[in-house]
C-alpha cells in the first residue's frame, strides 16, 4: 500500500468506525426499547423511554447510515479513479459531521431534544438540537463536492470515457442526497428562529411537508448505498460478473429521479392536504419499484452467470454454488432475502387506502427493520468485513463470529419484525413506552411484545459480535493482507452504457425539476389555505 | 442497449402489477369514495376552547340518523374520554390539537388520522359489532403519551 493510499483510506476508515460506534450504541438502545415495550423494563425518569428512542432513532437513521454511505462512497470512487489527491474535503466533511452529531446528542442527553429523529413541530426542542442536525446535513454536502469534484476531474481527463459505475453510483447516490436535503435545510430556516422564540409560532403542516420531502428520499438513500455494494463488490465474493453496466447506471438515474416526488405517502392521513396530492403520490411512489424490479432481476441473473460459469445449472446448484461460509457474502444475502419481505410491506403502505389500516402502528416499525435495519444494516456489516481488510491491511478477526453475526442478526431481524407486522395488524401503536394502556389493552399486544423483545435482544448479541470483530482486528491482527480491491466488471462482450444513461448532472437538473413539479400543488394550496401558527411548546 | 428477454417479461410483469394495484386504488377513490381523511379546514389552536363545537366536546345526533364526535386531544387525554353509541350507525369523528400533534386512531378499525394543531381532521365509520373500542393517540406527544387514550362504547 502506498502512502496516498494510506492517506485515502485513514478518511474511509473515520466514517466507518464512526458508523460502527453508532449502530453499536444505538442497539443497546434498541433493545432496551424492546424490553420496555414487553413491559419487562421501566426506563428511569432520568433517563426516560422517549429519550432512549430519540437516540436510537438519531443513531441509527441518521448517524450509521449516513457515516457509512459517506466512508462507503468515499472508498468506492478513491479507488474507482485512482490519482494523486488532497485529503482536506475528505477530512473536512467529516469532522463538520461529527461536531453536528455530537452538538444534536449533547442535547438529547441532557434532556433538551426529547423529540425523537424526525422532530415534528410544533414540539418544541433546544435551537442547538437544530443547529446541529443542519451541520451534519452540511458535512455531508462536503462530502458530496469532494465525490463530485472527482467524477468532474475524471470526464475532464478523459474525454470520452464513461465514469467508472462505482464513482458514478456513488455521485448519483449524493446528488439525489443533495436534492433531497434541501427539504429539511429549508425547514431548519422555519424551526431554529422559532426555537430561539425570535418568531412567534410554526406553520406546522409546512414544516411536516419540508421534513418528508427529505424524509422518503432519506430511506432511498440508504437503499442507493446497499446497491452500491449489491452491484459494484458483492459479485466479487462468488467470482461473479455485473449483470449489466448500462441497466446499473438506470436504476441510480431512476432512484435519483423518482426518490424525491413521493414523500406525502407518508402524510396520507393528515389534514391540510387534499387527496389530489395524495393520490399523486402514490403513482409515483409505485413507480419507484421499478428500479427495484430491475435490481432484483440483476442479482439473479448474476448468481446464475456465476454459477454456469462453474458448470452449475437450475436453482438449488445455484443456491448451493454460493459462499455461505463468507461473512462479507452472507450479510449482504441475508440482507436481500430481508428485502423481499420489506418491498411487500412497502406496496401496501403505499395504497392510499390501505395505509389507514397500518399508519403509526407497530407494523411501520416491522417494515422498516425489514428495510433499512435487515438489507442496509446487513449490507453495510457484512461490506465492512470486507473493507475492513482493505482498508488495514489486517485479516479479519475471528471470521466465525463475524459468519455468526450475519445469522444472528437475520435470525432476530425477522422474529422481531414479523412480530412487529403482526401487532401493528392487530392494532399495537408504535412509539410508546409500553402498550398496555393501563390494562385496556387487547391481551395478545403483550405477547408478540415480548417476541419482539427476544428478536430485540438477540440483535443485541449479534451487535456485540460485531464490535468484537472490527476492533480484534485493528489491535489484535498483524498487517500482511493483500489491499488490493477490484470491482465487479460487466459480463465479456456487452455493450457499453449508451450516452444517455451517462450525463448524470443532466439528470440532477431533470430529477430537480420533477421534485419542484410534484410539490408545486400541495405547496400552492397550502400558501392559499396557510392554517393558524402553532405557538408550540415542550411536553416532556 | 440490449435488453434481455426474460428482463422485459419480469419488467412487463413488474409494471403490470403496479397499474392493476395503482387501478384498484383508484376505483376504490373515485367509484367507492375511500379516501384517506384530509380536512381543509383549519382552527386557530390557540382558541381551541373557545370555538364551536370543540367548546363543547361530544356526541351529537344529527336529524338524518347519523352521529357527528367532537374531540379535542392534549396532552396527555382525549376530550371527551368515553362516549357511547349505537351499532350499525355512521359516526363522523372530527378532531384537532390545542397543543402538538396527536394522533386518533380506534384500534381494530380504519379511523385513523393525525390531529394536527391549527387543522380540523374529520373521518367517518360503522361499528358493526357492539363492545368497548379503544381510542389511542398514536403519535409521541410528551412524556405521558403511553397513556393517552379513551374509550368507545358501542351499544
Ligand atoms: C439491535 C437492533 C435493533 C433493535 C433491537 C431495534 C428495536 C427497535 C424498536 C423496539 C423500535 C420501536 C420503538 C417504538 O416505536 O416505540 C425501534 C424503532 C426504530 N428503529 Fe430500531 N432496532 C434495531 C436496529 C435498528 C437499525 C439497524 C436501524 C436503522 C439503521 C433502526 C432504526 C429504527 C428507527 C428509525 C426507529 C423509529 C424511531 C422512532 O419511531 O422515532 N433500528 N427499533
Ligand atoms: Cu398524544
Amino acid at each position: 500500500m502506498t502512502e496516498a493510499v494510506r492517506a485515502e483510506n485513514r478518511v474511509v476508515i473515520a466514517h466507518v468506525y464512526t458508523a460502527t460506534a453508532a449502530i453499536v450504541l444505538g442497539a443497546v438502545f434498541g433493545a432496551l426499547q424492546g424490553m420496555s415495550r414487553a413491559s419487562a423494563f421501566n426506563a428511569p425518569a432520568w433517563f426516560d423511554y422517549y429519550r432512549i428512542l430519540t437516540m436510537h432513532g438519531v443513531l441509527m437513521a441518521l448517524v450509521f447510515t449516513t457515516f457509512f454511505i459517506c466512508g462507503l462512497s468515499l472508498f468506492v470512487t478513491y479507488r474507482s479513479i485512482p490519482r494523486p489527491r488532497k485529503m482536506i474535503l475528505g477530512w473536512l466533511g467529516w469532522w463538520v459531521m461529527l461536531l453536528g452529531v455530537v452538538m444534536a446528542a449533547f442535547e438529547i442527553l441532557a434532556g433538551n431534544a426529547t423529540v425523537l429523529y424526525t422532530f415534528y413541530a410544533p414540539l418544541k426542542a433546544s435551537p442547538w438540537f437544530y443547529i446541529g442536525a443542519t451541520i451534519l446535513i452540511i458535512g455531508t454536502w462536503i462530502v458530496a463536492a469532494e465525490i463530485f469534484e472527482n467524477v468532474l476531474w475524471f470526464r475532464k481527463n478523459n474525454p470520452g470515457v464513461p465514469v467508472p459505475l462505482p464513482a458514478f453510483t456513488a455521485a448519483a447516490t449524493f446528488l439525489m442526497w443533495w436534492i433531497a436535503t434541501l427539504g429539511v435545510v429549508g425547514e431548519m430556516y422555519f424551526l431554529i428562529p422559532w426555537a430561539f422564540g425570535w418568531t412567534p409560532g410554526i406553520n406546522v403542516m409546512l414544516t411536516r411537508m419540508l421534513f418528508w420531502y427529505f424524509g422518503h428520499p432519506l430511506v432511498y438513500f440508504w437503499i442507493m448505498g446497499a446497491y452500491i455494494c449489491w452491484y459494484n463488490i458483492v459479485p466479487k465474493f462468488y467470482n461473479g460478473k455485473l449483470f449489466s453496466d448500462g441497466l446499473t447506471r438506470l436504476t441510480f438515474i431512476m432512484l435519483l429521479l423518482l426518490s424525491t416526488p413521493v414523500g406525502i405517502h407518508h402524510e396520507f392521513m393528515e389534514p391540510g392536504i387534499s387527496s389530489t396530492w395524495k393520490m399523486l403520490h402514490t403513482v409515483t411512489t409505485y413507480g419507484v419499484a421499478i428500479p427495484s424490479f430491475i435490481t432484483a432481476f440483476a442479482i439473479f441473473a448474476s448468481f446464475e452467470i456465476a454459477a454456469r460459469l462453474q458448470g452449475r445449472r437450475g436453482f438449488w446448484q445455484t443456491v448451493t454454488s454460493l459462499p455461505w461460509n463468507d461473512p462479507a457474502f452472507c450479510g449482504p444475502a441475508y440482507g436481500m432475502l430481508l428485502f423481499i419481505l420489506g418491498g411487500f410491506g412497502g406496496l401496501v403502505n403505499a395504497s392510499y387506502s390501505m395505509d389507514t389500516l397500518v399508519h403509526n402502528t407497530i407494523w411501520i416499525v416491522g417494515h422498516f427493520h425489514v428495510t433499512v435495519g435487515g438489507p442496509v444494516a446487513l449490507t453495510f456489516l457484512g461490506i465492512s468485513y470486507w473493507m475492513i481488510p482493505k482498508l488495514t491491511g489486517r485479516a479479519l478477526w475471528k471470521p466465525d463470529w463475524a459468519l455468526w453475526q450475519t445469522r444472528t442478526w437475520f435470525i432476530g431481524m425477522l422474529v422481531m419484525s414479523m412480530s412487529m407486522h403482526i401487532a401493528g395488524l392487530l392494532g399495537a401503536p408504535r412509539r410508546t413506552a409500553e402498550v398496555s394502556y393501563l390494562g385496556s389493552a387487547p391481551n395478545e399486544w403483550l405477547g408478540y411484545m415480548l417476541v419482539a423483545a427476544a428478536g430485540g435482544l438477540l440483535l443485541l448479541t449479534s451487535i456485540l459480535m460485531f464490535a468484537a470483530v472490527a476492533i480484534g482486528t485493528l489491535v489484535v491482527n498483524e498487517k500482511g493482507e493483500d489491499t488490493t480491491v477490484e470491482f465487479a466488471q460487466p459480463v465479456a462482450g456487452t455493450e457499453p452504457a449508451p450516452r444517455m444513461l451517462q450525463s448524470l448532472f443532466r439528470w440532477g437538473v431533470v430529477a430537480l425539476i420533477v421534485a419542484v413539479l410534484a410539490y408545486a400543488g400541495p405547496l400552492l394550496e397550502m400558501l392559499h389555505n396557510p392554517g393558524f401558527l402553532a405557538p408550540g411548546m415542550r411536553t416532556w | 442497449m440490449h435488453i434481455h428477454k426474460y428482463e422485459r417479461w419480469w419488467l412487463t410483469f413488474g409494471m403490470g402489477m403496479l397499474i392493476v394495484f395503482l387501478a384498484t386504488i383508484a376505483f376504490a377513490a373515485f367509484a367507492d369514495n375511500m379516501n384517506p381523511p384530509s380536512g381543509l379546514q383549519a382552527i386557530d389552536p390557540t382558541k381551541v376552547s373557545k370555538t364551536p363545537p370543540f367548546d363543547h366536546p361530544g356526541v351529537r345526533r344529527l336529524p338524518d340518523g347519523s352521529y357527528e364526535a367532537y374531540y379535542v386531544a392534549q396532552v396527555f387525554s382525549f376530550n371527551p374520554a368515553t362516549i357511547t353509541i349505537p351499532a350499525g350507525k355512521k359516526v363522523t369523528f372530527y378532531v384537532t390539537s390545542p397543543d402538538v400533534v396527536h394522533g386518533f386512531f380506534i384500534a381494530k378499525t380504519d379511523v385513523n388520522m393525525m390531529a394536527i394543531p391549527g387543522w380540523v381532521n374529520s373521518d367517518s365509520h360503522v361499528f358493526r359489532t357492539k363492545g368497548t373500542y379503544l381510542l389511542i393517540c398514536h403519535e409521541y406527544c410528551g412524556i405521558g403519551h403511553q397513556n393517552m387514550f379513551a374509550k368507545i362504547e358501542v351499544r
